[in-house]
């Protein structure tokens, strides 16, 4: 299935921005991140797809949109 | 030697020293601020008239080696709100007060020459009035230029500029940075209320001063080590926030659709990418700023920058992240490097730039502004604002009254102040801050961005009502304690997940002055000038129904999660029952 990754702040760093990309079925938002190797980075702050928060362990469907973040805030 | 009042009086331009009243003695910052002001302003006042008072106090921990101690605090009954307000501040004020042993400034009156404009010069027990009509008309740099060449370099400044002279509500007060630039007494009007007691200047003598008295040296250094460490090994205050400044949250806000976008008709922009905190780290790294910088002395956190342009030259600092999505999301200007140029522009001047740009957007829908026009804002701010032609005082008078000027609808205020950064609809918790903060519509009263959003001190849905008005009233209890501190509100982000953050602060608390609070003694610290301020408020004439979001949020569906502002009157009341 079709999902469009999109990487923020130190995630983006020697990877991409935004991308589309081919996974098989049932891959969840933690395939994705450990494909990324995201979390050596820096740990997981927030994980949205299509805009929600949710859990590392959803399952994901054709055409969803999933957003990393690394812990980040300011305000 | 105590701490001592500095008492200053502009109607007979005189001044005494008192000592501190018991009942203050364990106070600072805001909670002292909001007492002196519950205590000696009438709540029925006109806040430009004499019976206003201009209060400045340090933290109980500025002036102290702690890290990130060194905000100071401004309070007064602002003019755009018509209740109370505590605006608080980077820059070096505060550590100099405290080391001078200022333990508060108090100003009240109004000069009986309407003509003259008057320099405040704050010594070890004294304040001359001296008189600058030189400075009438300057705005913020070139006051910083004279004082630096009549005293020493590392003398604090505060001064207003003309914006601020001609007491508009935008007006702030500004403070001279460690790097000589500016950070701003931002919200609320405060420079109007300055510049209604014909103050230009306050000055604090930075050559004679004493480092501030620690009655437990050795637990101090134990506890401010553990504090320290808490603040750099928290991924958000040790890396987030160094590397990307606070403007890392336009990506995120926009992702989770609460980036308020064309005067809060949407929750996300499709030019978000132009102006995020990720695309401003990569220029400055290109052009030779820097994405590191304090606000104060002994931060560790280092959310601020210098930007420059594509030359190298320096357009501003302290670049923020409200600032940013108002000029940018809001008011459409897609070019990051001309936000920077506008808000270095603020900065000189002197005015709020998030009311002012929150102004900006709504002033589109009024036909003023085409949606993006950046150079025409541009030419607006520099030119008619701070000349006080018609439109520059109607902009000047914040989002509020340009709505009701214009017969305008969706204005995006709370008690008359601009709403800013975060979506209410699409960031529940934060709505209800913005409905119940004694301040108006202020982001940092309680900022629940952080539990909605950024899953910092656990998670509550940003979409759902269940649980937002108890999130949001216990974070504004933590902020108007931590505001009593001189802490930076950014010790919230470790404070929320470390254990040992809350425990080593209070420590710290009690080795400076050799008392002995607990962690429930400083959360009750916060309810009580939580209410304290709430009771002036009422006093002031702003009841329930000034408790509330403006209307057009509940009928106006937010894309893109289609979502309406769903709370009743009752349970918004509910955030007081404490």
């Amino acid at each position: 299935m079709r999902i469009l990754v999109k990487l923020f702040a130190q995630y983006r760093e020697g990877r991409f921005k935004t991308e589309y990309k081919e996974y098989p079925e049932e891959t969840t938002p933690q395939i994705i991140i450990d494909a990324l190797h995201l979390e050596e980075v820096s740990p997981l702050g927030v994980l949205m797809v299509n805009g929600k928060h949710v859990e590392a362990s959803y399952p994901l469907q054709e055409g969803d949109s999933i957003a990393l973040f690394p812990k980040v805030g300011g305000g | 030697m105590a701490d001592l009042i500095y008492r200053v009086n502009m109607t007979n331009l005189s001044f005494k020293i008192e000592e501190v009243p018991e009942e203050w003695l364990g106070l600072g910052g805001r909670a002292l601020t909001s007492t002196i002001v519950a205590k000696e302003v009438d709540p029925e006042c006109h806040p430009l008239g004499p019976n206003n008072k201009l209060v400045f106090a340090p933290g109980l921990l500025s002036g102290t080696s702690a890290s990130n101690s060194g905000r100071n605090s401004c309070g007064a009954k602002s003019p755009l709100t018509g209740g109370i307000k505590e605006s608080n501040v980077g820059g070096t004020s505060a550590g100099i007060m405290s080391k001078l042993g200022v333990k508060a400034l108090i100003i009240e009156g109004l000069p009986k020459n309407e003509e003259m404009f008057y320099q405040l010069h704050v010594t070890k027990n004294n304040v001359e009035f001296i008189e600058v009509p030189e400075l009438v008309g300057l705005d913020n740099y070139a006051v910083l230029d004279a004082m630096a060449a009549k005293y020493d370099k590392k003398v604090a400044v505060m001064s207003i500029g003309r914006v601020g002279e001609m007491r508009m509500n935008l007006a702030n007060i500004s403070v001279k940075d460690p790097s000589g630039k500016l950070r701003s007494h931002g919200r609320g009007g405060l420079g109007a209320v300055m510049g209604s007691k014909k103050i230009k200047c306050i000055t604090v003598d930075a050559e004679n001063y004493k480092e501030v008295t620690i009655a437990d040296p050795e637990k101090f250094k134990e506890a401010s080590k553990i504090f320290t460490k808490a603040l750099q090994e928290n991924p958000i205050s040790g890396e987030g926030l160094p590397a990307f400044g606070t403007n890392v949250l336009v990506n995120i806000l926009n992702e989770a659709g609460g980036l308020p976008t064309r005067n809060f008709r949407a929750g996300n922009w499709e030019f978000a990418e132009n102006i995020c905190g990720e695309t401003m780290a990569e220029n400055i790294k290109a052009r030779g700023g820097k994405t590191t910088h304090g606000c104060h002395a002994g931060c560790v956190i280092q959310c601020s920058q210098v930007y420059n342009d594509k030359d190298g030259n320096y357009l501003t600092s302290g670049f923020e992240y409200e600032t940013i999505w108002a000029l940018g999301a809001n008011f459409g200007i897609k070019d990051l490097d001309l936000i920077a140029k506008i808000d270095g522009l603020m900065d000189d001047l002197g005015v709020d730039s998030i009311e002012t740009s929150v102004t900006l957007g709504l002033a589109v829908d009024a036909g003023i502004l085409a949606y993006g026009d950046g150079e025409k804002a541009y030419e607006l701010l520099s030119k008619d604002l701070p000349n006080g032609t018609p439109i520059g005082r109607i902009i000047g008078s914040g989002t509020h009254i340009l709505g009701k000027l214009y017969g305008l609808v969706r204005v995006p205020t709370v008690k008359g102040q601009g709403i800013p950064a975060y979506e209410p609809r699409a960031v529940k918790g934060q709505g209800i801050t913005y409905a119940t903060t004694p301040m108006g519509a202020d982001h940092t009263a309680g900022y629940a961005v952080a539990t909605n959003i950024l899953n910092s001190g656990g998670y509550v849905d940003p979409l759902k009502k269940e649980g937002q008005v108890e999130l949001a009233r216990n974070l504004q209890i933590a902020t108007a304690a931590v505001d009593s501190t001189g802490m930076c509100i950014f010790v919230a982000f470790p404070a929320l997940d470390d254990p040992k953050c809350l425990p080593a602060l209070v420590d710290m608390i009690n080795a400076r002055f050799g008392c002995n609070l607990s962690i429930d003694d400083v959360v009750n610290l916060g309810k009580t000038i939580l209410k304290r301020e709430h009771e002036f408020n009422i006093k002031a004439g702003l009841g329930k129904a000034d408790d509330r979001l403006p209307e057009f949020m509940k009928y106006e569906t937010l894309p893109p999660h289609n979502v309406v502002w769903d709370f009743s009157g009752e349970e918004i009341d509910e955030f007081w029952n404490f």
